[in-house]
């Protein structure tokens, strides 16, 4: 076989190797992109062409136009709490765990007992929501059985127990102390494979290069050789803080009191699966899936890798 | 330990060359009261103290979680709760199955649930994603650009945004109440997608173009080079995969009718709607079952996942 093969043979097998290797390598992303591309990408096309229609799943569609973009904005007062609530939330939630767990990824990666300090940042974002979130509602219990009430209580700090999920206005700090406490997120652990993924003779060459203390470093070193990990952290972030739903719902419950609690996702599960306006609710998506890919523009501006 | 010297360079100098002196043990004693001073300066004691602290908060539930699942039903019900328990007992633990009440599906098939499409699925996302990603980093194929920035943008839409045109999806292709839609609409996530690549973009080509040269075939260069190097980021993927799965509510929630489908999770929910206290103990034993299998997964994975020499491997 080997020594039959003619020049002329050697080409077309050549070629016949390279095509097979392009199919080859079609092979690799087919199956992915195809995924990709019916559970994520054709939900957003599909949402997009319902958020111009009145659909309620019983009755079939009909075109409405910008209508109820119309509505959402103009007419809907609900929605306007519930975008200025998600906004409060994510103001305040969004910077501090992003930086909470850029800090403290920071930190550990300094400290000893290195992985005994991970894990136990990153326990509770390993825990069930579900489980986590019961207890701490527990421990938020307005009544006096409530355990940080019992000790508010107890030290005199407070003379009657505090309405913690109750009352409107302490709902949305619990709401965003509890999601803090809840969840490093999975950037933590993100930033700390990226911590350990610079190079140390960076640091070395720059202790060389007159760079003092660990905050030229940062500023120097670590910032800049982080900014895919950061830019990963922040789009997470953002993406997480809009669609602040499960906590929200579990601490304040739905509708919460006074519409407290009520973010931009619980208006659109309130309009899809308890009143079935699906035309409507894919309108809620579209306007937050708009938000949040502009807001992830702007982190990609931000940390921009300049090389 | 290495970072600590790099940093002070002059003092590490200094070091170095004492070393090369005959040491007596005077000067070792020295060098080693040095090194613990270093070590107990205040404001790093300062920041060990402040981390433990912040720790403590964040596991209190974790902590009462694990300590109320072990309680017996007459310290249940003691107030003010305490965050330890007498005499331990597995009682909870035996009562699950009385605690789901109404229905006959017993907790353990909750379990198996659980376990069958996280599996599922994790392998599944870690072999499809970690191809696609290396094809979109490596391959020059045509389009990669362009589906790289559709990928980016995806990153920043959650699922909460198509939680609804995706039902209407898997409605239509039938996989709704089959074990099917708990795995096939999160093997892809555009998270694992991205995570990868990026970690692929930092492998040397001529590690692969070598080889090429030694005649490797794409699947072997993918098994035997590439998915070694990816080693870590796939930890990572892993880890972030099967929290995510084994932790998801809202999939089962909304795409299984069927009970004897559903996941932990839901049984969790099931118990707790039953809520009185001395359902306590049994909500708590449940919930260290469903959190323990993650932190186990987690624990293993660490090594791998933390581990700087596997990126060191990478660069050069």
């Amino acid at each position: 076989m080997q020594t039959a093969l003619s020049h002329a043979d050697a080409v077309k097998a050549g070629k016949r190797t390279r095509r097979l290797r392009t199919i080859n390598r079609y092979m690799f992303v087919i199956p992915g992109l195809l995924l990709f591309f019916v559970f994520t990408i054709l939900p957003l096309l599909v949402g997009a062409f319902y958020s111009l229609t009145n659909y309620n799943m019983i009755q079939p569609w009909s075109f409405v136009g910008l209508e109820n973009f119309k509505t959402l904005i103009l007419e809907d007062d609900l929605f306007l709490t519930a975008v200025q609530n998600t906004l409060v939330y994510a103001i305040i939630y969004g910077p501090t765990s992003f930086l909470l767990a850029f800090v403290l990824a920071w930190v550990i990666n300094n400290l000893k007992f290195r992985k005994a300090f991970t894990l136990g940042f990153y326990t509770p974002t390993l825990a069930s929501g579900i489980a986590l979130s019961q207890i701490w509602l527990y421990f938020f219990a307005g009544d006096r059985y409530g355990l940080f009430n019992y000790y508010l209580l107890k030290w005199g700090i407070i003379t009657e127990p505090i309405l913690w999920t109750t009352n409107p206005d302490t709902i949305m700090p619990v709401v965003i102390f509890v999601s803090l406490m809840m969840s490093m997120g999975n950037q933590f652990l993100v930033f700390l494979a990226g911590l350990q993924n610079i190079p140390k003779d960076l640091y070395e060459a720059a202790s060389i290069d007159g760079v003092k203390n660990k905050f030229q470093e940062m500023a120097y070193i670590t910032w800049p050789q982080m900014k895919p990990q950061l830019l990963f952290g922040a789009v997470n972030t953002v993406v997480g803080s809009f669609g602040v739903f499960d906590i929200a719902v579990n601490i304040a419950g739905m509708p919460s009191p006074e519409y407290a609690a009520h973010t931009i996702v619980t208006h659109l599960y309130d309009y899809a699966f308890t009143r079935f306006q699906m035309g409507y609710a894919s309108a809620i998506s579209i306007v937050l899936a708009i938000t949040t890919i502009l807001l992830g523009r702007i982190c990609m501006r931000v940390f921009r890798t300049t090389d | 330990m290495a970072r600590a010297k790099q940093q002070a360079i002059p003092r590490y100098m200094l070091t170095q060359q004492t070393a090369t002196l005959p040491s007596s043990a005077v000067t070792r004693f020295f060098r080693r009261l040095r090194h613990i001073r270093r070590w107990f300066k205040l404001s790093h004691f300062l920041l060990y103290i402040f981390m433990l602290a912040l720790i403590v908060l964040m596991m209190l539930p974790l902590v009462y979680m694990v300590v109320t699942a072990f309680k017996p039903i007459d310290e249940l019900l003691i107030y003010p709760p305490r965050f330890y328990v007498s005499s331990p007992t597995l009682d909870n633990f035996k009562n699950l199955s009385a605690a789901i009440s109404s229905t006959s599906v017993p907790f353990s098939r909750y379990v198996f649930n659980s376990l069958l499409t996280t599996v599922a699925t994790v392998f599944l996302t870690v072999v499809i994603c970690a191809m696609c990603a290396y094809a979109l980093a490596k391959f020059n194929l045509k389009g990669a650009n362009f589906i790289f920035a559709v990928l980016v943008m995806a990153l920043s839409f959650g699922t909460q945004t198509t939680a609804i045109p995706s039902y209407l999806i898997t409605n239509a292709l039938h996989l709704n109440d089959t074990y099917w839609v708990m795995i096939i609409p999160k093997i892809v996530s555009s998270y694992y997608l991205f995570l990868l690549k990026q970690f692929c973009d930092q492998i040397p080509g001529d590690f692969i173009e070598a080889a090429y040269l030694d005649g490797a075939g794409e699947w072997t260069i993918f098994w035997k080079i590439i998915m070694p190097c990816l080693k870590p980021a796939l930890s990572t993927v892993i880890v972030f995969a099967f929290v995510a799965n084994w932790n998801d509510y809202f999939n089962a929630l909304v795409y299984i009718q069927d009970q004897a489908m559903k996941t932990l999770p839901l049984a969790l929910q099931l118990i707790n709607q039953t809520g009185t206290l001395s359902r306590q103990g049994a909500m708590q034993a449940a919930s260290l079952l469903t959190t323990a299998p993650t932190i186990i997964i987690y624990v293993v994975m660490q090594a791998r996942v933390l581990d700087a020499m596997g990126y060191s491997g990478i660069k050069s």
